[in-house]
């Protein structure tokens, strides 16, 4: 059975699991955000220097 | 000659695997996290620490992988400086901001636990001096990467640093045995067995599981947006002088 009446220590037991889950959803969404922002500009500029390496020499 | 592990020789490799391992680790740990919670919520209040045991089940799992990442990052830093590899080297500088994070935790936490177990939110004792170390080591090797423009040089004198730090890991390890400590010695891995009830390890030792799921899990995703930037910076160059 579940028991999440901290009693008396609820003022310390719970900041704690909250502060971590906030640096845990801190943590994914900086590195999901960092992740697919470097491979979105990556994937763009490959076009561009494939598009580049194709065109016409003057 | 050291071979480098065949995982951090090739990047097509690497980004073939993390593809799928990321998210298996991310959802291994969620499991086991959940489970870690419901049994460390269904145990009963230990006799003398009372509800303040539960913090332990975020507490040592925290301390735990603050030393295991650093780990990581002296071992990709040695390997980035004595083969020059890019991959190695990212899998250094993606650890670091990781090893941060859980050691700000175990800092955090345990000063939650402390204040209402020995009465103090602070001491200066031997093991929480030398996790603050710790803790500075990954904010000068933070620091000092994001300080230099040059990837080459950034990642010879962050894999140097990170090197140095090493030598804090025994200390924070066996800080509780070579000094009088208010700080409990290890109760998990100690002499003849862990010293706990069933009761409590079961969800302790999920958790720890959990954590180093999570960071595996997060470690790739990291070292994938590592990957990238340095393609894009490859392909800007490259543009650059098309």
């Amino acid at each position: 059975m579940l028991d999440l009446d901290a009693g008396k220590y609820a003022l310390y037991v719970w900041p704690a699991f909250g502060i971590s889950a906030l640096v845990f959803v801190a943590l994914i969404w900086t590195g999901l955000g960092f992740a697919r922002k470097w491979r979105r500009k990556a994937e763009a500029l490959a076009e561009q220097l494939a598009a580049v390496s194709q065109a016409p020499k003057s | 000659m050291i071979p480098a592990p065949a995982f951090l020789s090739n990047p097509e490799r690497f980004m073939a695997f993390s593809r799928w391992a990321a998210p298996l680790f991310g959802l291994l740990a969620a499991g086991l996290g959940l489970a870690g919670l419901w049994l460390g919520f269904s145990a009963p209040e230990d006799y003398q620490q009372g509800d303040t045991i539960r913090v332990m089940f975020i507490h040592v799992p925290a301390a735990w992988l603050s030393l295991f990442a650093y780990m990581c990052l002296g071992g990709a830093s040695f390997l980035s400086l004595i083969f020059r590899h890019a991959l190695a080297d990212a899998a250094a500088r993606a650890a670091a901001p990781l090893g941060a994070a859980f050691t700000a935790l175990a800092l955090i936490t345990g000063s939650l636990w402390g204040r209402p177990m020995w009465g103090t939110w602070w001491v200066w004792d031997a093991r929480l001096t030398s996790v603050l170390v710790l803790f500075l080591f990954y904010l000068a090797y933070l620091a000092l990467r994001s300080a230099m423009d040059d990837d080459a040089k950034s990642a010879r004198a962050g894999a140097i640093l990170a090197l140095v730090g090493l030598v804090n890991l025994p200390i924070v390890h066996w800080s509780v045995t070579w000094w009088n400590s208010l700080h409990q010695g290890s109760s998990v891995f100690a002499k003849g067995g862990p010293a706990m009830p069933a009761v409590y390890l079961t969800p302790l030792l999920l958790m720890g599981l959990a954590y180093i799921a999570a960071f595996g899990s997060l470690w790739l995703v990291r070292i994938r947006g590592e990957v990238w930037r340095r393609r894009a910076e490859a392909a800007q160059a490259r543009l650059a002088g098309a």
